[in-house]
């Protein structure tokens, strides 16, 4: 399994490389609580590089999830647009976005949402094979996520004979076997003890530096640390953005970018 | 610096120069090095005050240096210290005044956002040095997790006052 940076494109394309994995304007998403209308997401323009870290953090209610499930498709925006890659995908109907988040878009969820009948080699397999590969690719990938992830000897076990830790390192295994160009996280480690946190975070770490575009929504500021740019939301709006120094420091002086010391 | 040093010689006699090595050694690169400077002139006035004793030694190819070991009164002393609960935290910070006296609301968001941009680096601080410093020294990993946790508190704490303020 490999998951190097991407390469470089070959003869002119360059311009395409250089195109952010996501970009959205004027998003706005409502939803109904007890049938009144609740706008969660209130006009957000989101733009993410391709191999970038990005943590969205804010307060309960403050659209996180919302914003995150916008981006993957599922959940669709009264208006605003969305484009991955060069494609428009805020028009797509259900069965675009399935087949879009099947190849382009792992997602790790706080509960997992692991199949529980199904053993942990089988979970890791379904996506690659509902992609279209063979059985034995299929096999292939999933041994090697799950000897990436620390999960060797765990195959057959149903995941509910695994800990909270071992059930979010097979929802990651599942959502990294199509070699996704986007990972969206939900409040990965939101039902975690602080040693599963912690891996989490190693793992997450460990797929950015090896080329990995993410998108996390946490609460947990350990997490968010290890982006590379956190937004902040409030009341369905970005108020706020730290961007830690790494990539060379954008505009001096642009409100809200500061860059780490040493 | 008075009493941790105390501390120190209750495990057995030492020099100054040797208890800023035990000190860094226990706690590890997250804490505060200790300057030798001021463990010379804590242990002169704990010799005054008759906490700890003194014994020159002489060196043929270095400098005399002078070995101190607890007195029964020093001894005392360590023990009320490990009884004795310490101060908590204290929200007397220069921040909150920062909030308390911003004239309006939109400099306090400001300042509240500047805040957590800050925290966010500091933690990045600490999750670095967490995973540089040594694994098995559980007394530094023990601190580093405690800075991150009143990090994550006072983040919670910044959250709080957006909420109430906006």
């Amino acid at each position: 399994m490999s998951h190097e940076a991407p390469p470089v494109p070959e003869g002119g394309s360059a311009p395409a490389d250089a195109e952010p994995i996501v970009r959205a304007r004027g998003l706005v998403k409502t939803h109904q609580a007890d049938g009144v209308p609740v706008k969660a997401v209130r006009g957000v323009d989101l733009r993410v590089e391709r191999g970038e870290f990005l943590a969205i953090t804010g307060p309960s209610g403050a659209g996180k999830s919302t914003l995150l499930h916008l981006l993957g498709g599922l959940d669709r925006p009264d208006s605003g647009q969305i484009w991955l890659g060069d494609k428009r995908v805020d028009t797509y109907g259900e069965a675009r976005w399935a087949v879009l988040r099947r190849r382009s878009i792992g997602v790790v969820f706080q509960f997992f949402n692991l199949i529980s009948n199904l053993t942990v080699a089988d979970n890791v397999e379904l996506p690659a094979l509902l992609a279209g590969h063979s059985t034995r690719e299929a096999r292939q990938a999933r041994a090697e996520l799950l000897a990436d992830l620390g999960l060797e000897g765990r195959e057959r076990s149903v995941p509910g004979e695994l800990s909270g830790g071992e059930q979010q390192r097979v929802a990651l295994a599942r959502a990294l076997v199509n070699h996704p160009s986007l990972l969206l996280a939900d409040e990965p480690a939101g039902s975690l003890d602080s040693k599963g946190t912690r891996e989490v975070l190693r793992l997450l770490s460990r797929y950015h530096e090896r080329g990995q575009t993410i998108v996390m929504v946490t609460h947990d500021a350990r997490l968010a640390s290890a982006a590379d740019r956190v937004i902040h939301l409030f009341d369905g709006r970005i108020v706020d953005e730290a961007t830690f120094g790494k990539e060379p420091p954008r505009a001096e002086g642009v409100a809200g970018t500061i860059e780490l010391k040493g | 610096m008075r009493l941790p040093l105390l501390a120190l010689l209750a495990k057995g006699p030492a020099h100054g120069y040797e208890l800023k090595q035990s000190l860094e050694k226990l706690l590890g690169t997250a804490y505060p090095e200790p300057n030798i400077g001021q463990i010379y002139v804590t242990l002169g006035r704990l010799e005054k005050a008759g906490m700890i004793e003194g014994t020159d030694v002489t060196q043929s190819t270095r400098p005399n240096k002078r070995i101190y070991q607890l007195t029964p009164a020093g001894r005392d002393a360590v023990a009320s210290w490990l009884k004795e609960p310490a101060e908590e935290p204290r929200l007397r910070d220069e921040f909150f005044l920062k909030l308390a006296l911003a004239p309006d609301t939109e400099e306090r968001i400001a300042l509240i956002n500047m805040q957590r941009r800050h925290y966010l680096n500091t933690m990045r601080d600490l999750s670095k040095l967490a995973a540089t410093e040594d694994r098995d020294n559980r007394f530094s990993q023990l601190l580093i997790e405690g800075a991150m946790l009143h990090l994550q508190a006072d983040l919670d704490w910044l959250e709080r006052c957006q909420e109430d303020l906006e």
